[in-house]
Formats: structure tokens, C-alpha cells, sequence
């Protein structure tokens, strides 16, 4: 029977379970351009490069076309490679043309398209002007001069991650992608996550590159540079050399790195095991006190700043332990830079890193003590293959070599941190021991893995039950967050990765070349742990030694001092200023601005901000409330204010403090008498 | 930090009222900003960050939204809105002219649609249905039709004149 | 609270009460009226100040002896004077228009001062005031009623017929003339099925441009297991020079809900949205009266007409994008959402507004649903063409003599409409001259050009698409010689560019391109390879754009190019345009004969490019010229060409 069948090209394809026509020509092993087709987002057609010729129907986007038995379909017509040209034609013509010098260059899908396609000289104009590119922030540059439109990032914002920071704008040939009113990135919501930066297929969204820092650093003879390796960069490094996803190339990358001129290379691995007996000891503390429950991970950066951002009140919940990133950072400008006898601000800390956000963590001034920061340069794993590439070094032919000691050894626990469900199947490998007081082979905690958006579990310890989550993606980390906040879920831990996956899938790592590279990375680090002698962090040693030598014991001063920290509220709009229930306060002073039109004209705005200025230097927010009002038809009179119920036209700066004081004054008589 | 205290100390009331009538229903958000907009002629950059805030959706996309219709003013429009027709009736009877006539009178350029003291704001807009009329052009809501460079410079004089005598009073 | 209460209260009496009782209640009424004045208070009479007549004439009427009712109420006195506002009576141009009944004397040019005449002679002795009685350009004579204005004779009108009479606010008066019976039926009498069945075979096809079968469109929905279905009414009408829908929902607005009733009830919708362009304030304000009343007596809201069909309506107002009116994009526009189509599938019927399945329907298709079940199937596909059965609402604009809103059944020639019902093509000046006829813009930004040779032929769906061009929503813009057609190929260019959303590329970079070579032509830029390369983008962007604003988007171009190409040539190898209207092709020169060496444009000159002396004709140096046009302004005699 042939009832199952679609014919592409002639050949037949059978029909399981595929959503859309794009996806089956695929199965074919039929390459059909796209830039704004992405299986885990939703379909965008837009782009139009993915038509194909369905017979009876004419062309149809294969990416929106439900595939249906029977269908005959061609993927490659003189018609079809004449709108795939035209199409790339297109968008080269104001496309900035600086391919060569761009970041993306070589990774990019519109050259290796228009190369493919065999586009030649562009006959359309140049219609655009040019925008100027983000540098805002610590950990991407957005450069809307090489966008395409196609909207994957707007999309894996929106869907993936649940903050919308970027989203289009404008209409017509003036659309473009941007965050809210045009602002920088560094202006907005934006958690750094980079998960726009893999999806994007042109050089408009790149990772900010510190490698010439790096560089500059190494050069130095005055400095001594250490590197620390976080561990899903060594099974996702080898795709940019031509190895399979999930490939484990740790030696490689520490010869690499030696031979750049790190004088010593360590693992963010052993700082992971020594997260884990913080934390579990953190958690272990307040789950016999019954104590801001659920805790909540804190070693994702971009995690950590969604929450500051839109949680704030969950902070308490958040684990004070330092990510593995910041416990290298801080035990190397204390304990290493006694070790190596040098100055902290001559050691050099670089980290490698899957990740965009680690860029703005190491920004961070909980993170910087005296101005010397724990961590002095962050680059990600694409950032890694570019400096190899640069020094000049064939990779495959890398002699393997070995981490420097103390910090380059560490056990399965701290390499599983990469997946999502690591962090959790760490700390029961610890909290197990720890709570039946007895020592065991098995370390294994399946049930944790492969966990899609939010994976829920009972851990039963000993008698002791633990309600455990893993969420990966922002999107489900609200969900979750959402459901503990309405009572609905009763979880005692809950692990949160801002990137699909974990950190495998991270912003900084390199973009997929074929679908299932996250599985494949994921499986590299569990088969990494397997390979290793030890699997418990508590099994560490060199662990066991730094406690007994430096850090006393788990949980106690001075661990408290150099590896936990605080977070703090980043949100903008309080809930407070969104409660639509007036405060009732009988003694406040009710200011109210005009920002009408055409008060607003007449320097309105500025107005309110110089009063409430004042109000809050002045310490009168008790007694003053400033706000903006709507229009008090007094145009021709204005800025018009309003204090107190006495209305004043052509309000300025002077006259309204004056009359603020004055009744202010009258408030404290008045409480006096 | 002092955004968040901001923000504390500043309510929108007429906005909440809004975003209340509408359930705080993220789909009417287009009704809200009209209906914002009709308090203010314009949406402020603080006024959509609130309704994005309290509607549990991003700035961006209200941004988006706001953008996308041609009738969501981002900044603030001049007291008296001139609107010519170019539909294709008017077109064809040289609408064109009508504002270049207006462009040189209000001293207005394709990019600086409003004027300096605020007074007017130039716009385009597709056929309003009076193609009887054409060339026409509406200030505010007032239709004035059959439209020349002389008539144009009659009718902003004309409110010139009487703003002024209003500012006076 | 208590407006519920009474709410169902009404509801509950409407079940025995029915529609009959609220058309014999104003039957009676309208018996005890003697005349009646109906003056247009559509958009483009409004424009020409039909309201402040209204006003003059009911403070003239204060002051006269004479019962005068605004609204038909029960304390009506007998021998009484009906005065009323309409929706669009559809001479535009005409405006404003009056029309008294029972005389049926049409007005035309309406002035305050004209008020003592006509409450002086007509209202008290039924005879006509001369001067204002329209005169027939051919004849010279004055025609008393439309049946006598050749603009109206020609014409057929169903959907428009009670546009220009019924008072648009007044729900009784549209009962009390049939209206809501066939919805009724539809709720009481008929199944799903069956009004589907009807509908197919009615042949009715959707008016907003593609004329896909409605009944059909209905069936694919009426199928969907979903249980919630909505109904929607596209009224975004955008398209530079037509303005057919608005004129319907200004004049008619119960017959757009009743429609949408019957295709609610067709298809199992309990909710719809009556989607209304933003610059139509008059329509969205009309609309929403009409669905509260509609809702305060029960034909509207739950069990209506006392059966088990719910319907609740919404009015939403647009925002101002001319892509809304894609019926993806107006769904993601009614979400909240930019107003950017999705691909199809899924179809609206499938996953619609919400996810949901969904009709949607232009104004024109939706008022026409209760007129085919008034007269019945069989008699409405006696109008029009077997292919189109029906008539067609068009927008006539341009160059041509009268202007406004017309309806001919489907089938009817391009050379009927020009002619008798337009009276003829103008030249510059406004004056009729048959020989200036170039060419029939149809259908907007998506249609095409027809010219002389196309005069004759039926207009319909199927043949206009034939040669390229398509209904549309219905602008028909009469273009006479003088029209560069490079000129409006851009100008429509400009408009989809403009208008155009941005999601797709070959609609939004596209376009651009076009409406740059279109530039380059028009600015003498253009070269040869300029019309092949507009040759090949357009037939990209045809068959690879989203939506239909874009698949649409290269019919100007490829129309104007087809017929006159010859145009296009001569601006890109002589650099000169035909018509002389694209001023860059022009060379700027002083006109001795009418010179009169006045010297105010050499002192305008902001340049120093003419010389002359005092009393002797001037001269322009075309090398200096920057064509400011600021001496052509200064002239006051008209001398100075080609700036």
C-alpha cells in the first residue's frame, strides 16, 4: 500500500509523524534552504526560500504545508532556484557587505546560500542607511545592519525563553527587530542568554568577543593567566573541527590552550564539586528547618537575572552559593594567587565557557572586590575555535594534555553540570550519602535525565521524601515559578537552566549543524562521567584538601565569605506601582503632572522627573505622592501641576517645590501638633 | 535603584482603569492603547512599559504593536492634525502639490512632520472616502475639500490666527 | 444590573412578540407622516457640510408651524414631517444631497441658504425648488427623482437600495422594511445544513476580492468539529479609492449583522467581530449603535429570536494597517497581535481567530446574505452572470463626470459604467470629452489597468482575471490622457511598499526594488535592463509572496506594462514623459506668449536661472534650474511650464 507515500523528486518518502512537507524532504535527504524554519519553534513563513512545486497546488512553502499521502512534490524547478535567488538577491542588496570581517563569517547561512545558489552580482540598490550596532552589553552584539527578518531570534525569545526582550517593530520595509523603544539590550529585560545569538543565521546577533583581551593578557609577561573550562564546552568545541556532537575533546583543548601560553589550565568542573557540597549542605540546612523552600538554583547567570528581573521575591529561595564559574573566580584570586605567590590583580582568570551570560556574571559587582574582579575574561566555546584557529594550531593534531593540579581534578558530578538535571543528580549523590550515613557504588539517578521543560520527582531518602524539579528554558522556568507561587506545586528543590538542555545547548556554543546535536552533547557528558574514577564530589580529594587546609567546613565562615553571595531585585515596575487599589494614605500630598500633549511640550516630562527627583532627596516620599496625570484642558496654561488640590498654570521646577514645602510643612505642624 | 523607586512613587491611574475595563486581557490590547491614546494624543514610553508590565507581557511586543498601526502616535502630535489625502482619487488630482503647499508653509519636512511650536502635525493618510472632494484635507476632524496651495495657506493662517488670539485670553 | 433584567425581560416577550409587532407599530407611525426630508449623512456628504444643513433646517422648522419628528415614536402628531439623516446616497459629487419623499425629488448641492426655499416651497406645496434639481448633462434638463438621473438609472441597486433612505440609527425602520426576517428564519426554520446548501447554490461569491464561493466557505466551517466558531465581518476596507463598505456600514449597518447572524447561525458561531477600518469613525460609531440595539430587543446576545442559537457581537476599530484587511492578518490584529498574515493552511475555516474555526466575510458578501434570502436563491442568480450571479457595489472616482457609490449587477460593461452611468470622461478642466478616455484603474493596489479595449467587455470575476486584473474591493478610478501611467504604477507602488507588513521578503524587499526602478523611469534614471528586471521581480513576488498583498502586489506594474509599455519606453529612452507629469522629465521654460516680463519670478528665482528684462519675456537657464517651482507659484499668469 501506498497510502503513506509522498514522492519527492520522484522518489518515495514515507510519511511518519512529520508535521510539515520541509521535514519529509529532509528524511530525503533533500537540503531545502531556510532561515526561519526551526523544528522547536513555531512556523514563521516568511522567508520563502523553502517553496517547493506541489503538483495540483503550484508552489507552496514546504515548511507550512502539512505533508498529505500521495502528494507529488518537486524540490528544485528552474522556477523554484529562480525565486531562491531572487530572494538572496534580495536581501544581499542591503545586507552590510563586510562578510569577511564579520564574526559570523564561514558560520553564516546567507553566504554559504548565495555561494550555494551561485548568486553573482547584486543588480538591486542599496535602499538602506546604515543603523548603528549594540555594544551594550557584556555578552552580545546586535548589529541590525546583517539582519534578515526572518524572526528566529523574536521567536526563541518569545516561545523558548518566555522574555520577549526583542520583537519586531515597525512596518513594512522599515521592520526591524528590536528591543523595546529602540532601546540597547543592555536597556532592557534581556538575560544574555545568547539563545538568539545560535538561532540567528547571519552575523546580526553575535557573542561580544574578549579575545583580543585574552590575547592581551597572555602577551603580558607581568600576568599569570589561568584558565578554568566549564564542561559542556569540551563536547560541543570538536563540531567547529569537524568532529561529531557530543565528541569529548578535553585534552585537545587544554594542549590548545597551553600552547596560546595559559600557564595553568583547570577545570570549572572541580569548582562544580565543590558547588555541589555547598549547596547540598545549604539545601540539607533548610529543609530541616523548613526554611525558604523551595531552594532554587543559582549557578545560571542568565537564570539568576530573569529572576532579579521579574521574581524578585523569590530571591530568598535562590541558593547564596556562587555559580562554579565564580567559586574559581574567588578561590583563585585568594587561594591561588598566595599559592603562585602573585598579586590577585596579576592573575589573570579566564573562563571558557558554553554561555553568553557567564560574560555579564563576571560583570557583576557582587563579583568585584576592591575593583579586581573574580573573573577577569569570559569567552565562549565559539570564541575558543576562533582563538585556535587564530594561533595558527590544527586541531585534530593537538597533542592531548593534562589539567594543572589542584583545580583540574574532579569527579562525574561536577562534569554532569552541564546537562540539565546535573546540578540535581549531584547534589542526590551527595545528599544520599549524607543522609543514610553510608557509602555506595551506584551513583546513577536516571530519573532525573532527559527531562523536556519541567521534569518532576520524588527522591525518597531514607524515609525522607524530596520533591524535586528540573526546568530547563525560561519559559518553564515561569511555569514552575508560577505554580509554587500559587500553591499549586509543593517542591523542596527545584534546578533552573535558562538554555534549552542545560548548558550543552547554551548561547555560546557553536550553532548545530544537524538536528539532535543537544542530545548528542548530552550523551557525551554522561558517557565523560562514566569514564571517570570517581562520581561523588565528596570523593573529591583535592575537594576534601582545600577544606581541610583552607575553607574549614562546609557551610562555615570562611566558605561563606568567598563562595556564597546575594542577589537583589532588578525589576522595574514594582508590584506596588501596578496594585490598581489606590493606597489610602489620608496624609499624603497627591502631586500630579500634566503630561498631556501639549504640557508635555511645554517640558512636562522633564518636570516630573526634576519633582520626583526632589521628593526622593528630600526623603518626602512618606508624605509626597508624585504622579503623571492625564489632560487637565488647561493647554494654553501649561505644564499644568497639581499640589494638593491647588492647580497651578504654567508651572515651574521652582514654584512647585515651593508650594510641595509649604504644604508639606503644614503635614508636619499639623502631626506635631 | 532608582527606577523602582520611581516607579513607586508614580501611578497611572486613568491607564489602570483602562487596562481594568479591558479584564486585563492581553488580546485587547490594540482597544487599550486607543483608548490610551485618546487620553493622551500620544503613547508614552512609561505609560506602555505599565500596561506591558501589568498585562504580564514584554515591552517589546506592545512596542511592536504600538508601531505597527499607523494610527499609534510615539510622540507627541501637534494640536491640530492635517491630514491630506492621497488616495487615488486625490492622487490623481495632485494631492502631491497639497503637501508640498503644506510642507512649505509649516516649514515641514518628509521626516519632521510637526512643528516646532507644536501647533500642527502633517500626515498622509489612504483615501477617506471624500473622492468627490478631491484634493481634500482634514484638520482634525473638519473636512475641507477641493483643495489648492492658496486655499492651504488661507487655512493655516486662519488657525494661526486664532490660536493666537486664544493664547492671549 | 437591571438593564440585564430588562434585557431578558424584552427577550422573553420577543419570542411571542417577533418582528411583526415592531414593523406594524411603525407602519402606523409612518402612515400619520405627510413628507418626509432625508438628508445624506454619509462621509463624503458629511465632508461637504450635509449635517450643519440638517441642523439649519430643524432650527427653520422651530420656527414654523409645522410638526416636525426627527425620530418615529408613539406621541407621533398626524400631517407630521419626517426628518431623517442616511447613510450614502451615492452621488457624492452631488453633495449634499436631500432626498423628499413622497415627491422623491433628489437635491443636489445642498446650501444653508437654500433651507427658506425648500421648507418656503416644497414643504408647504410639494412642488420642487428648480435650482436645486440635478441637470442631465446630455439633455440639458432638470430630472425631479433618481429615476430620472442617468447616474442612478443605470444602476441596480439592492445592497445600496435602502443605504440612502433608512434611517442607518433607527432599528424599527430596517424591521419595519423586512429586515431580520430572513434571520430569523435562518434561526427558526432552517438547519445548518440547509442554509449552507442555500448558500452554495445561490452561487454568491465573496465581494472583498478573490470571490471565493461563500457557501463554500461556510460549509468547510460549518464541518469542523470545534465547538466554539466565530463569524467575522471584514470591514477594513483600504484600498486607496474605494469606499463601497464603509458606505454600507454607515447605511445599513443592520443588514451587515443580520449577515453575520445567519452565518453564525450557519455555521455554529456563538461570537463575532465586525472588524472596522480606523479612519471610518461614522462606521464604527454606526456599528456599534446598531449591535446595542440590536442586542436591547434580542436579536442579539443569547437565544436569539427565542431559539437556541447564542450570538454575541464586538466591534472592533482598526488601528490603521491596510494588511488587516487579509483575513490572517485581521485575526492576528482582533488577538491583539501585529496584524501579520500567517501562512495557509491552515485556513481561517480550520484554525481561525483564536485557533478556532472561523468565517470571515467582507461588509458587501455579508449584506448580501439576508437580500438572497428575502427574494430567494432562484431569483437572485437571475441577476449577473452565471459565474458571478448578483450585482457588484463599485467606488466610481477619477476623471469622470459624476462621482460617488454605484451598484450594477455582475456582467455589466466597463462602457455602460463610463459612460451612462459616469456621464463620460473629463479632460483636465472637469469638461466631458469622450476621445480622453485612457484607461479604468480596477480594483486598488491589486488590480490591473483595462483601456479602450476592454470597454465592452462583461465586467465579472472570472473575466477580469482572465486578462490579469481583479475586482478587488471595488475602486473603479476613470483615468483620462493626461495620467502618466508610469506615474500610477508607482503611485500604487508607493502604496503596497507603504502598506506592505514586512514579514516576507519578496513582498518587503521586493516591492522596495520595484518602486526604485519604478523611481529611476520616472526620474529619468532608467535604463534597459530596468523593465526586464521589473519583469522578473514581479513574477517573483507573484508566486512567492505570503499573502495576497504581496501575490498581488506587481499587477499594476505588470498591467500598465502589458498595455503601455510604450509609456515606459519613452520615459527610459527619450527621457520624456508622454504626459508631461513627472517633473523631472520636464524642462523647465517660460511661455513668451503669456510672458508679460512682470519680473516677479526672476526675483523668486532662488538660483538666478532667469533673466529678462521689464515688459520682455523671460527666460529660464535650464542649467541652473533646480525645478523649485517657486516662480511657477509667483506667476500669475501661468507662463512658466515644466517645473
Amino acid at each position: 500500500m501506498n497510502e503513506n507515500l509522498i514522492y519527492v523528486d520522484g522518489r518515495e518518502v514515507k510519511i511518519e509523524n512529520e508535521k510539515n512537507l520541509l521535514e519529509i524532504i529532509r528524511k530525503a535527504n533533500i537540503e531545502v534552504p531556510t532561515f526561519c524554519y526551526h523544528s522547536d519553534l513555531s512556523v514563521y513563513g516568511a522567508c520563502r526560500l523553502c517553496m517547493v512545486d506541489v503538483e495540483g497546488r503550484g508552489l507552496s512553502p514546504s515548511c507550512s504545508t502539512p505533508p498529505e499521502a500521495g502528494m507529488k512534490i518537486k524540490t528544485n524547478t528552474g522556477e523554484i532556484r529562480e525565486i531562491r535567488k531572487t530572494i538572496v538577491e534580495l536581501l544581499l542588496a542591503n545586507h552590510e557587505s563586510n562578510c569577511p570581517s564579520c564574526p559570523k563569517s564561514t558560520a553564516c547561512q546567507l553566504q554559504s546560500l548565495s555561494k550555494k545558489l551561485g548568486v553573482g552580482e547584486i543588480k538591486f540598490k542599496k535602499l538602506e542607511t546604515k543603523q548603528p550596532v549594540d555594544r551594550s552589553t557584556e555578552s552580545i552584539v546586535r548589529d541590525p545592519n546583517k539582519c534578515v527578518l526572518c524572526g528566529d531570534c523574536v521567536r526563541v525569545c518569545s516561545e523558548v525563553q518566555g522574555v520577549g526582550v526583542i520583537d519586531f517593530a515597525h512596518r513594512g520595509s522599515k521592520v526591524s527587530v528590536l528591543p523595546s523603544f529602540g532601546k540597547n539590550l543592555n536597556d532592557v529585560e534581556c538575560v544574555l542568554c545568547g539563545q538568539c545569538v545560535r538561532v540567528c543565521p547571519t552575523g546580526a546577533l553575535s557573542v561580544k568577543s574578549q579575545i583580543n583581551e585574552v590575547f592581551k593578557a597572555l602577551n603580558d609577561k607581568n600576568k599569570k593567566v589561568v584558565a578554568q573550562i566549564a564542561p559542556a564546552v569540551r563536547v560541543a568545541l570538536g563540531e567547529m573541527f569537524g568532529y561529531e556532537p557530543g565528541s569529548v575533546v578535553t585534552g585537545q583543548i587544554v594542549g590548545a590552550l597551553k600552547h596560546m601560553g595559559f600557564n595553568k589550565v583547570f577545570d570549572t568542573s572541580f569548582t562544580a564539586d565543590l558547588t555541589v557540597i555547598e549547596e547540598a549542605n545549604e539545601f540539607l540546612t533548610r529543609f530541616n528547618k523548613n526554611e525558604n523552600l523551595p531552594l532554587i538554583t543559582s549557578c545560571c547567570p542568565g537564570w539568576v537575572k530573569y529572576a532579579e528581573q521579574y521574581y524578585p521575591q523569590i530571591l530568598p529561595h535562590l541558593s547564596s552559593c556562587k555559580s562554579p564559574q565564580q567559586m574559581f573566580g574567588s578561590l583563585a584570586k585568594d587561594f591561588l594567587a598566595k599559592l603562585y605567590n602573585v598579586e590577585p590583580k596579576d592573575l589573570v582568570v579566564v573562563s571558557i565557557m558554553p554561555c553568553t551570560a557567564k560574560k555579564f556574571e563576571a560583570e557583576r559587582e557582587e563579583f568585584k572586590h576592591n575593583g579586581i574582579a573574580e573573573v577577569d575574561h569570559v569567552i565562549s566555546t565559539y570564541e575558543l575555535a576562533q582563538m585556535i584557529e587564530e594561533s595558527g594550531l590544527n586541531f585534530k593534531k593537538i597533542q592531548p594534555e593534562s589539567f594543572d593540579m589542584p583545580f583540574g581534578f574532579k569527579t562525574g558530578a561536577g562534569i554532569i553540570f552541564g546537562n540539565s538535571g546535573g546540578v540535581t543528580e549531584a547534589v542526590l549523590r551527595y545528599v544520599d550519602e549524607k543522609l543514610t550515613n553510608k557509602k555506595s557504588d551506584a551513583y546513577e539517578y536516571k530519573i532525573v535525565r532527559s527531562g523536556n521543560g519541567i521534569k518532576e520527582f520524588c527522591a525518597e531518602i531514607n524515609g525522607i521524601k524530596i520533591n524535586m524539579a528540573v526546568v530547563n528554558g525560561l519559559a518553564n522556568a515561569k511555569k514552575a515559578v508560577e505554580s509554587v507561587k500559587k500553591g499549586e506545586k509543593n517542591y523542596h528543590f527545584i534546578e533552573i537552566m535558562a538554555c534549552p538542555g542545560g548548558c550543552i545547548g547554551g548561547g555560546g556554543q557553536p550553532a548545530p549543524k544537524e538536528a539532535g546535536a543537544n542530545a548528542m552533547r548530552t550523551q557525551g557528558l554522561y558517557d565523560n562521567d562514566k569514564m571517570l574514577q570517581l562520581h561523588k564530589p565528596q570523593q573529591n580529594p583535592y575537594i576534601e584538601e582545600l577544606y581541610k587546609n583552607h575553607l574549614g567546613t562546609p557551610g562555615s565562615e570562611k566558605p561563606h565569605k568567598l563562595l556564597h553571595t546575594k542577589y537583589h531585585s532588578r525589576r522595574r515596575i514594582t508590584e506596588e506601582g501596578l496594585s490598581l487599589i489606590n493606597s489610602k494614605n489620608a496624609r499624603k500630598i497627591e502631586v500630579s503632572v500634566c503630561v498631556g500633549t501639549s504640557c508635555y511640550i511645554r517640558g512636562a516630562q522633564d518636570l516630573l522627573h526634576r519633582l520626583i527627583k526632589y521628593i526622593e532627596d528630600k526623603e518626602m516620599t512618606s508624605i509626597v505622592e508624585v504622579k503623571a496625570s492625564f489632560c487637565f484642558e488647561n493647554c494654553s496654561k501649561g505644564p499644568t501641576v497639581n499640589v494638593g488640590g491647588k492647580i497651578i498654570n504654567r508651572c515651574d521646577f521652582e514654584t512647585a517645590c515651593k508650594e510641595i514645602d509649604l504644604q508639606a510643612g503644614k503635614i508636619s505642624d499639623g502631626s506635631a501638633a | 535603584m532608582k527606577a523602582a523607586q520611581m516607579s513607586l512613587t508614580r501611578k497611572f491611574e486613568k491607564v489602570c482603569d483602562i487596562i481594568a475595563r479591558y479584564n486585563n486581557d492581553p488580546s485587547k490590547l490594540i482597544p487599550m492603547l486607543q483608548a490610551i491614546q485618546d487620553e493622551y494624543r500620544y503613547l508614552p514610553e512609561e505609560v506602555m512599559v505599565f500596561v506591558a508590565t501589568s498585562l504580564g507581557i514584554s515591552p517589546a511586543k506592545v512596542y511592536g504593536v504600538a508601531t505597527f498601526y499607523s494610527h499609534f502616535a510615539l510622540k507627541p502630535k501637534g494640536k491640530f492634525i492635517v491630514r491630506v489625502c492621497d488616495g487615488t482619487a486625490c492622487h490623481v488630482k495632485r494631492s502631491e502639490d497639497i503637501i508640498d503647499a503644506l510642507r512649505d508653509k509649516l516649514n515641514l519636512t518628509e521626516k519632521e512632520n510637526t512643528t516646532s511650536d507644536m501647533l500642527f502635525t502633517l500626515e498622509t493618510v489612504s483615501c477617506l472616502g471624500a473622492c468627490g472632494l478631491a484634493p481634500v484635507v482634514v484638520v482634525n476632524d473638519e473636512v475641507h475639500g477641493e483643495m489648492n496651495r492658496a486655499k492651504v495657506n488661507e487655512l493655516i493662517d486662519a488657525i494661526i490666527k486664532k490660536e493666537a488670539a486664544n493664547e492671549q485670553r | 444590573m437591571s438593564s440585564v433584567k430588562n434585557k431578558t425581560r424584552v427577550c422573553e416577550k420577543l419570542k411571542s412578540v417577533a418582528l411583526d409587532k415592531i414593523k406594524n407599530d411603525y407602519e402606523k407611525l409612518e402612515a400619520g407622516i405627510k413628507r418626509r426630508v432625508i438628508i445624506c449623512a454619509g462621509t463624503g456628504c458629511v465632508a461637504n457640510g450635509s449635517i450643519k444643513i440638517f441642523e439649519a433646517l430643524q432650527s427653520k422648522l422651530a420656527g414654523e408651524k409645522m410638526e416636525v419628528v426627527v425620530e418615529l415614536r408613539e406621541e407621533n402628531k398626524k400631517d407630521a414631517l419626517h426628518l431623517s439623516k442616511s447613510g450614502c446616497q451615492g452621488f457624492c459629487q452631488m453633495g449634499p444631497l436631500m432626498t423628499i419623499l413622497p415627491e422623491n425629488y433628489l437635491y443636489v448641492k445642498v446650501k444653508p441658504e437654500d433651507i427658506d426655499d425648500i421648507v418656503g416651497i416644497t414643504l408647504k406645496t410639494g412642488d420642487p425648488v428648480e435650482r436645486l434639481l440635478y441637470v442631465d448633462g446630455a439633455t440639458g434638463l432638470r430630472c425631479k427623482g433618481i429615476e430620472e438621473i442617468p447616474f442612478y438609472k443605470k444602476q441596480h441597486r439592492m445592497i445600496l437600495k435602502e443605504c440612502g433612505i433608512i434611517d442607518p440609527e433607527d432599528i424599527n425602520e430596517y424591521i419595519a422594511r423586512g429586515g431580520y426576517e430572513s434571520a430569523k428564519n435562518a434561526c427558526l426554520t432552517m438547519t445548518p445544513e440547509s442554509i449552507c446548501a442555500s448558500m452554495i447554490e445561490s452561487g454568491l461569491r465573496g465581494r472583498g476580492g478573490g470571490g471565493f464561493p461563500t457557501g463554500k466557505k461556510w460549509e468547510l466551517t460549518r464541518i469542523q468539529p470545534e465547538g466554539k466558531k466565530y463569524v467575522i465581518c471584514n470591514g477594513d476596507e483600504g484600498d486607496p479609492g474605494a469606499f463601497m463598505d464603509r458606505s454600507v456600514m454607515e447605511g445599513n449597518p443592520h443588514s451587515v449583522i443580520e449577515g453575520m447572524i445567519i452565518a453564525a447561525r450557519a455555521i455554529g458561531a456563538d461570537e463575532g467581530y465586525v472588524y472596522v477600518r480606523a479612519e471610518y469613525p461614522l462606521a464604527v460609531k454606526r456599528m456599534k449603535k446598531a449591535v446595542c440595539d440590536a442586542e436591547k430587543i434580542g436579536i442579539l446576545g443569547d437565544k436569539i429570536f427565542g431559539s437556541g442559537q447564542n450570538f454575541k457581537l464586538n466591534v472592533m476599530e482598526g488601528a490603521g494597517a491596510f494588511v488587516c484587511g487579509e483575513e490572517t492578518a485581521l485575526m492576528a490584529s482582533i488577538e491583539g497581535k501585529r496584524g501579520m498574515p500567517s501562512p495557509k493552511p491552515p485556513f481561517p475555516a480550520q484554525k481561525g481567530l483564536y485557533g478556532k474555526p472561523t468565517v470571515i466575510n467582507n461588509v458587501e458578501t455579508l449584506a448580501s446574505v439576508p437580500i438572497i434570502f428575502k427574494m430567494g436563491v432562484g431569483e437572485f442568480k437571475k441577476i449577473g452572470t452565471p459565474g458571478s450571479p448578483g450585482t457588484k457595489t463599485f467606488a466610481l472616482t477619477g476623471h469622470v463626470a459624476n462621482t460617488g457609490l454605484i451598484e450594477v449587477p455582475f456582467g455589466t460593461t466597463l462602457r455602460e459604467i463610463v459612460n451612462n452611468i459616469g456621464g463620460g470622461v473629463t479632460d483636465d478642466n472637469g469638461k466631458v470629452s469622450p476621445d480622453q478616455f485612457k484607461a479604468v484603474q480596477i480594483g486598488g493596489p491589486s488590480g490591473g489597468c483595462l483601456t479602450a479595449d476592454n470597454l465592452d467587455m462583461p465586467l465579472d470575476f472570472d473575466s477580469l482575471k482572465e486578462i490579469g486584473a481583479m475586482i478587488g474591493s471595488g475602486g473603479l478610478v476613470v483615468m483620462n490622457k493626461g495620467t502618466c501611467m508610469v506615474g500610477v504604477a508607482k503611485f500604487f507602488m508607493q502604496f503596497t511598499q507603504n502598506e506592505s507588513c514586512g514579514k516576507c521578503v519578496p513582498c518587503r524587499e521586493g516591492t522596495r526594488q520595484m518602486l526604485a526602478m519604478l523611481s529611476d523611469i520616472t526620474e529619468g534614471e532608467g535604463t534597459e535592463e530596468t523593465i526586464a528586471m521589473l519583469e522578473k521581480l514581479a513574477a517573483v513576488i507573484q508566486k512567492s509572496s505570503l499573502c495576497g498583498l504581496g501575490k498581488t502586489a506587481p499587477n499594476p506594474v505588470k498591467s500598465t506594462l502589458a498595455k503601455f509599455r510604450s509609456e515606459y519606453e519613452a520615459h527610459i529612452y527619450h527621457k520624456y514623459c508622454p504626459t508631461k507629469k513627472c517633473k523631472a522629465l520636464l524642462k523647465p521654460q517660460i511661455d513668451a506668449s503669456k510672458c508679460k516680463g512682470c519680473t516677479i519670478c526672476k526675483k523668486k528665482c532662488p538660483v538666478g536661472a532667469i533673466t529678462g528684462e521689464v515688459k520682455k519675456a523671460h527666460v529660464i537657464d535650464e542649467s541652473l534650474c533646480i525645478k523649485c517651482a517657486a516662480c511657477a507659484a509667483a506667476c500669475k499668469f501661468g507662463a512658466i511650464m515644466g517645473v
